[in-house]
């Protein structure tokens, strides 16, 4: 891959015949120096993040301890805050969006990078792209009058088929999860698209030479040999996808209901972390209200480093296991 | 000697006039409400009196109140008023006290979405509460039927819509249910936003009139001017008078001209308010002034611009759908702005 053979050289330029002042002026020293700080800035500016959080929700930490996470009332009147609801909300749609998401995505990909012919390639990308660019409340707005008049007329027909299921039961208004999932998965389709399309195509080509030359045919090679190739790439399109989504406010909250509960169906509304902040921050009064705020944005950084691991972990899992050509 | 001090009077003369040709930059912000208001009134101030300039930032009471008395803005604006907390918050932080003026009338009108039925239909205080706790929950309920004889209402689930984000319009409604409900009052209580028994939270008014259109049998609450300018249905709510009222800018005034002991802090609630053609789910909206301002050209442009609020600005009021203050108030508030030091 290109990206371990960059860090293959990476260390620190060094060299005893030169001292650091010659170093200094043929610029080594200089750019190690510039590009550190860069480096070190990054983890300043998260490491401010997690302690300005952490020092602003000290009210609530202390009022409800670690029951923050696991009660689910809400109440701003009465002062209890339980972030419960939010956090299921937000897994809940962010699954949904990959699950929509990634099989859709990720084939488009290989379809782009593999199979089409050039020109279309390149006309779709850049049409990719440009859907990258819209800014979400477009895809709330769209979300509200297109995609849940949509929704209201099929959900009688997936209630028919579906309706078995905890996960398609109760009424269908119209704002729901599911809602907040299919939104959110068409915002993050052209994150996977658009890097998974970069990383196949950057796959050798000796290494499709190499399995059409032993008779694989046009598919086997990709599937066996230039997808797990890439899988790394594709991985890191679906956690910069996965990080959008949990982190989504805007479009969310037009389409969730922004109702805070637990409910198993999709057809329920419900609510999101990003949501809850973006609608009740203006507006919060006291010391206790405003900290369950930015407690909950704790969390969601919290959600985030956790939700991420897991899926690194899988990730490793899953290329141990698989066949490693990189 | 007579010559030097005509010199010094001279250039005391140039400092004071400099001083009244100053560009004066004053910071305000909060509610979000009454925004098109302000920034209708700050920019026609602005046009005769091009030296005082006054930016105002619309991102809520919360943001009002806190701002205020952090004391990085110089005034605020909120559409409830500061609780006695808040307000002793203020005088231990800046060592004054902070004043309330209010500026226009608002209103909430129940809104909703039945499909067959064109009527204006009959509110009581206790079909909306009943409604909003999620005790009654069909739209034939002879809570709310027996307010609409003659109309045929369906059997249909009542599907309920609030305002998601913390907005001083939910303050208004709650308000009102509070007074109206016991059950309300013991229960979810009043605050910008609260804990919803029921139904589905909308994203500001375009939210909740959104889920309105989408969803048949709905009903939400939104603000009086922006259910005129978008042509909502919206029903009439039962006074205490027991006059079943449509908000009208007209009706909204008279709930305000209807207290009759207006507390000298002008921190008080006219929802519900007595007397007949009132409205009852109107409420003041609020300038919040700290009563020591230092800086005497900022001092004086503030006092300036509450004197022709008062005056010249209540003739802006309803051609944005605001509801002017009624004469007693206007007069009442003259005086307190003695209090500004």
């Amino acid at each position: 891959m290109s990206a371990a053979s960059t860090t293959g050289f990476s260390a620190r330029p060094s060299g005893r015949a030169s001292t650091f002042w010659s170093r200094l002026r043929s610029g080594d020293e200089i750019a190690y120096i510039l590009t550190l700080v860069c480096a070190l800035s990054i983890l300043a500016i998260t490491a401010l993040l997690v302690f300005e959080l952490y020092k602003n929700s000290t009210d609530p930490r202390h009022k409800f301890g670690w029951t923050f996470l696991t009660t689910s009332v809400w109440d701003p009147v009465a002062g209890q805050f339980g972030a419960l609801p939010f956090i299921y909300g937000t897994v809940m749609t962010s699954a949904l969006a990959l699950l929509i998401a990634i099989p859709l995505g990720v084939g488009a990909a290989i379809f782009l990078a593999e199979l089409a012919p050039a020109k279309i390639s390149n006309a779709l990308t850049f049409l990719i792209e440009l859907l990258a660019a819209v800014p979400s409340v477009i895809f709330g707005v769209l979300g509200i009058f297109v995609l849940i008049p949509f929704l209201q007329k099929v959900a009688p027909a997936i209630k028919a088929v579906l309706g078995w299921s905890p996960l398609f039961s109760g009424p269908f208004y119209g704002v729901s999860m599911l809602s907040a999932g299919v939104v959110l998965s068409i915002m993050i389709i052209p994150f996977i698209i658009s890097i998974s399309r970069e990383v196949i195509m950057a796959v050798p080509n000796e290494q499709r030479e190499g399995a059409l030359s032993l008779g694989a045919t046009r598919w086997e090679t990709t599937w066996d040999v230039v997808l797990p190739y890439a899988r790394t790439g594709i991985m890191g399109s679906i956690f910069l996808a996965l990080a959008r989504s949990l982190g989504e406010t805007m479009a969310v909250t037009m389409v969730i209901g922004n109702t805070p509960q637990i409910r198993a169906s999709l057809f329920a509304p419900g609510y999101s972390i990003a949501a809850v902040i973006a609608n009740e921050f203006t507006e919060a009064t006291g010391q206790l209200f405003q900290g369950a705020l930015i407690e909950l944005g704790l969390v969601l950084f919290g959600l985030t480093i956790v939700i991420n691991g897991l899926a690194r972990l899988l990730v490793l899992g899953a290329t141990r296991k698989g066949t490693r050509v990189a | 000697m007579t010559r030097r001090i005509a010199i010094l009077n001279a250039l005391l003369a140039a400092a004071v006039t400099g001083a009244w040709a100053q560009q004066v930059l004053i910071n305000a912000g909060g509610a979000t409400f009454p925004y098109p208001m302000y920034s209708k009134w700050f920019s026609e101030y602005k046009k005769s009196f091009p030296n005082i300039q006054i930016n105002y930032q619309s991102q809520g009471s919360g943001f009002g109140i806190q701002q205020v008395t952090a004391g990085t803005v110089d005034f605020g604006a909120s559409d409830g008023p500061m609780t006695d907390e808040q307000m002793k918050t203020f005088q231990d932080k800046r060592g004054s006290a902070i004043l309330h003026f209010p500026t226009v009338l608002g209103a909430v009108v129940p809104a909703y979405n039945i499909p067959g039925v064109t009527a204006t239909l009959n509110f009581t205080p206790a079909a909306l509460a009943g409604i909003y706790l999620g005790k009654i929950t069909k739209w034939n309920d002879p809570a709310i039927a027996g307010a609409n004889k003659g109309v045929n209402l369906p059997g249909n689930d009542v599907i309920v819509v609030h305002r998601s984000d913390g907005s001083g319009t939910t303050y208004v409604w709650v308000d009102f249910l509070s007074k109206v409900s016991p059950e309300w009052a013991k229960g979810p209580g009043k605050n910008t936003s609260v804990n919803w028994p029921v139904g589905l939270g909308g994203k500001g008014n375009e939210g909740v009139s959104g889920s309105l259109k989408q969803t048949p049998n709905s009903i939400g609450y939104v603000e009086l001017a922006y259910a005129i300018q978008n042509k909502m249905a919206y029903g009439k709510v039962q006074n205490a008078a027991g006059e079943f009222v449509q908000a009208s800018l007209a009706s909204v005034t008279a709930a305000a001209a209807a207290v009759k002991d207006m507390p000298d802090d002008f921190r008080v609630s006219i929802t519900n308010a007595p007397g007949k053609g009132v409205y009852p789910i109107s409420s003041f909206t609020w300038l919040l002034v700290p009563s020591k301002i230092q800086d005497p050209n900022k001092r004086k442009a503030i006092k300036d611009f509450l004197a022709w609020m008062l005056t010249d600005g209540q003739k802006m009021t309803e051609a944005l759908l605001y509801a002017p203050l009624p004469k007693s108030v206007v007069d009442k508030e003259k005086k307190a702005m003695d209090k500004i030091q």
